[in-house]
């Protein structure tokens, strides 16, 4: 007994005091699309179609990337023969909607060279990230206060998203602090943290455990997977995809997986607290 | 070597040395007639010491295959025996009345592919959930996969019915208490011991071998880090070996060194996490925070070193897509002299504690002969005294230069499994000093070719740190990949929970569950 209190006050506190703001080597690929000339080789190399070309009409194209299927696995920056995707380090990524998660360049096609040009960057249908958050807050308004109670749900993940998951009640991010429990049934639950893809196995159990949770049980869809189906796609003969297709979702926390401190601020952008951002300081 | 180890094999098996090939080092292959398989299964295990890895089926315009792979741990080499099975008769003869572990392979061949295991003592599905509609074999070619089937209302899955006053059944999942995966779990009690627990898994099946069909061969490693997440280097290493071995691509020493890094890190990382989390279910808070602490201090250092927390992308065909800079080297050392002091503390308090040992021993016996039985593999075998490790008895990458022990532990119990994994821990930490004392200079990877030679297969492996994965590859007429199997310890290993739960006590199954600590991701796939 007598080492094991010599050992805790030995250790100290090892909590961090800002969870947030370190850098990682390697967040999400962001692309300059003044530099892109619309080669395809990224959309070629992706692995999950998180980066597409399009040509809807004839002499236009468009190249679409969207974080909500990326699993960061660089392929599509060291392809790249125009160096116009370049890495970020951000991690705090969050959104309202599988959309938001995406961005579109249009080139024009010159119908005798082929070549392509940007025209510009088009406009993402739908509302904007604060258009979004104010929708969310009017939805929750006054019932979370500060603590918030998470109901996770497994439907269908590889199992390293709920590592990460976990990794966010070990001694260093703590997110109890943030008022933040962790609860054994939906019933205690106002949020459910959702990993996918949703299989055909667990979509019933899902939309289940879903029907349990109480009003106004904010769902959040976590990873590549649980954003878009990821890697495993959508549709199949096994798997649903993504948690949308199952469940309405108020929040996507996109990576693969994503770390602790993504977990974290989509959790609390989920409160309210804090402002989804998909890119570098935008809010 | 294995020119004996083919004479060996044909001379048991009365069989003339041609007809066994080898079809790349420390595999060899026998095609043979569907009737013959049982008693070549017996002469396999019982004469030549062999472990059944894995059973599945293939197809071909023509007819099925039927595959029993087998490790020859003496031999060190791997044994596949095939047998063809026709479209007009697709059943095949079951070996599971006698061996045990191929009860779940078998079923699952049915399941899939819709080929009958005759004999079988419990032919019922066992992947297929009630609501799949009778006759859709998924991994059959002409099913495709880019489409929901629909439900068939079925009726629920008849559990083993329990009678008798005061004894009842316990239902529990597949949507958990804790951060887990999803699995429901059936508990026949009389009060508090447990008389029978079923399993009903496949939950998270997500059609991954289907995927592998028909996915780019290039962007199928990404595929192979996502089968457990937890697992991620060992089951890209073993597709890589797979398509490495398939194509004759010779991986570079620096990459065989690297990929031994990486292995042993996730090997560290996982075990000293499931300590902590055995501590988590005897309510034992210290050790648990701070072996949470030690691993979230190993996933950082990897987070620093190779850019990446879990070791994703880091395998590639070929070799390893991240080098190891000097600075990297010295972080890394410094890092782990520091983590092997502190972890010795953890286990000292864990096992200096009655209140804790008296929580583990003699908790969830899994014995040698039903570990033996089963066909168990990984951590879990070497805690009830099977001394299986494919480092050593199929060496892969860089293991066949290095120096370590292969911990076996004789408890078959929770104690066990811990001591096990604490013990490797250590050897974990030796062959890491051995590998960065002699990182070789070479290339991080080989050139690997355009597309991968047409009709040819091989087996790829990596012992994890929950015990063998093993992969088969094969190629079609164009060179893309026809079909993988994906082999996982936990496949093999739950049933071997259900055997070590009865008689206890249903307050200790979270604990015991955790010192399997099995894959549900990596069983369902």
């Amino acid at each position: 007994m007598f080492r094991i209190i010599a050992k805790s006050l030995a250790t100290g506190s090892l909590t961090e005091a800002d969870p947030f703001g370190s850098r990682a080597s390697f967040g999400f690929p962001v692309m300059d699309f003044t530099r892109c000339t619309a080669c395809d080789a990224c959309a070629r190399a992706c692995p999950t179609g998180a980066i597409q070309a399009a040509s809807s009409t004839p002499g236009r194209k468009t190249l679409t990337l969207s974080y909500a299927s990326c699993i960061q696995c660089r392929a599509c920056v060291t392809i790249c023969p125009e160096e116009a995707i370049r890495a970020s380090s951000d991690v705090e990524v969050a959104a309202y909607s599988r959309g938001q998660l995406a961005r579109t360049g249009s080139f024009d096609v010159d119908p005798v060279t082929g070549r392509e040009t940007f025209v510009q960057e088009d406009v993402a249908p739908g509302p904007s990230l604060a258009e979004s958050a104010a929708a969310l807050r009017a939805r929750i308004r006054g019932r979370f206060g500060r603590s918030l109670h998470v109901r996770q749900v497994d439907a269908g993940s590889c199992n390293g998203c709920e590592l990460e998951i976990a990794a966010t009640t070990n001694p260093l991010y703590d997110l109890e602090r943030f008022g933040i429990h962790l609860v054994a049934s939906p019933r205690h639950a106002d949020l459910l943290l959702v990993t996918g893809p949703v299989t055909r196995n667990m979509e019933i159990a899902l939309k289940r455990t879903y029907e349990a949770a109480p009003e106004p049980r904010v769902v959040v869809a976590v990873g590549a997977c649980g954003c878009s189906g990821g890697i495993f796609g959508e549709g199949t003969t096994a798997a649903v995809g993504g948690v949308d297709r199952v469940l309405p979702v108020d929040v996507y926390i996109p990576g693969c997986p994503p770390r602790p401190q993504a977990i974290l601020n989509g959790l609390l952008v989920a409160m309210g607290i804090r402002e989804a951002r998909v890119r570098d300081g935008q809010s | 070597m294995t020119s004996s180890a083919r004479a060996v094999v044909a001379a048991a098996l009365d069989l003339s040395e041609g007809a066994v090939r080898e079809l790349h080092a420390g595999e060899l292959a026998l095609v043979a007639s569907l009737e013959s398989l049982p008693a070549l299964a017996d002469r396999v295990m019982s004469g030549l010491g062999g472990r059944l890895m894995s059973l599945f089926a293939s197809e071909e315009p023509e007819c099925f295959w039927l595959h029993h792979v087998y490790s020859l741990p003496e031999w060190r080499t791997f044994l596949q025996v095939v047998a063809p099975v026709s479209r007009a008769t697709p059943a095949f003869p079951s070996i599971a009345a006698k061996h045990p572990v191929a009860n779940w392979f078998e079923r699952e061949v049915l399941d899939f592919f819709g080929l009958a295991p005759e004999g079988h003592p419990n032919p019922e599905r066992v992947a297929l959930h009630d609501d799949w509609p009778d006759g859709v074999w998924a991994l059959r070619k002409d099913v495709p996969f880019d489409r929901a089937v629909p439900r068939v209302p079925g009726e629920f899955h008849p559990f083993r019915p329990v009678t008798g006053e005061g004894v009842f059944q316990v239902p529990v999942g597949p949507v958990h208490a804790g951060i887990i995966e999803p699995g429901h779990f059936r508990f026949g009690v009389a009060g508090e011991p447990v008389l029978y627990l079923q399993l009903r898994l496949f939950y998270v099946h997500k059609g991954t071998e289907k995927r592998f069909e028909r996915v780019p061969w290039r962007h199928a490693i990404f595929l192979a880090e996502s089968i457990s997440g937890d697992t991620a280097v060992a089951h890209a290493l073993a597709f890589a070996h797979a398509v490495e071995r398939l194509a004759d691509v010779t991986v570079p020493d620096r990459a065989r060194a690297l990929r031994v890094v990486l292995l042993e890190l996730e090997r560290i990382y996982n075990h000293v996490a499931d300590i902590g989390a055995i501590a988590t279910d005897v309510a034992f808070t210290i050790p648990a925070s701070r072996a949470q602490a030690l691993r979230e201090g190993l996933v950082r250092l990897q987070d620093a070193v190779f850019g990446t927390r879990l070791l994703r992308n880091t395998i590639a065909v070929g070799g390893v897509t991240r080098d190891l800079p000097p600075q990297g080297h010295d972080r890394l050392r410094t890092h782990l002299r520091g983590f092997e002091k502190e972890f010795d503390a953890l286990v000292r308090l864990l096992i200096d504690s009655g209140t804790f040992t008296d929580r583990v021993d003699a908790t969830g016996v899994l014995t040698h002969q039903a570990a033996r039985d089963l066909g168990i593999v990984g951590v879990a075998a070497r805690a009830s005294g099977v001394d299986a490790d494919l480092r050593r008895d199929h060496p892969h990458d860089a293991y066949e230069r290095l120096t370590f022990e292969v911990p076996v532990e004789d408890g078959g119990d929770v104690r066990a499994r811990l001591m096990v994994r604490a013990r490797e821990i250590v050897q974990s930490l030796s062959i890491l000093r051995q590998v960065l004392d002699r990182l070789p200079e070479s290339p991080i990877a080989a050139p690997v070719p355009a597309v991968l030679p047409p009709l040819a297969s091989a087996l790829g492996w990596a012992e994890a740190w929950r015990g063998p994965c093993t992969h088969w590859v094969a190629t079609d007429e164009r060179g893309e990949i026809t079909r993988v199997k994906i082999t996982d310890p936990s496949f093999l290993n739950w049933p071997g929970l259900a055997h070590a739960v009865p008689g206890n006590i249903v307050p200790d199954f979270p604990v015991i569950n955790k010192s399997f600590n099995l894959s549900y991701s990596g069983n369902d796939r």
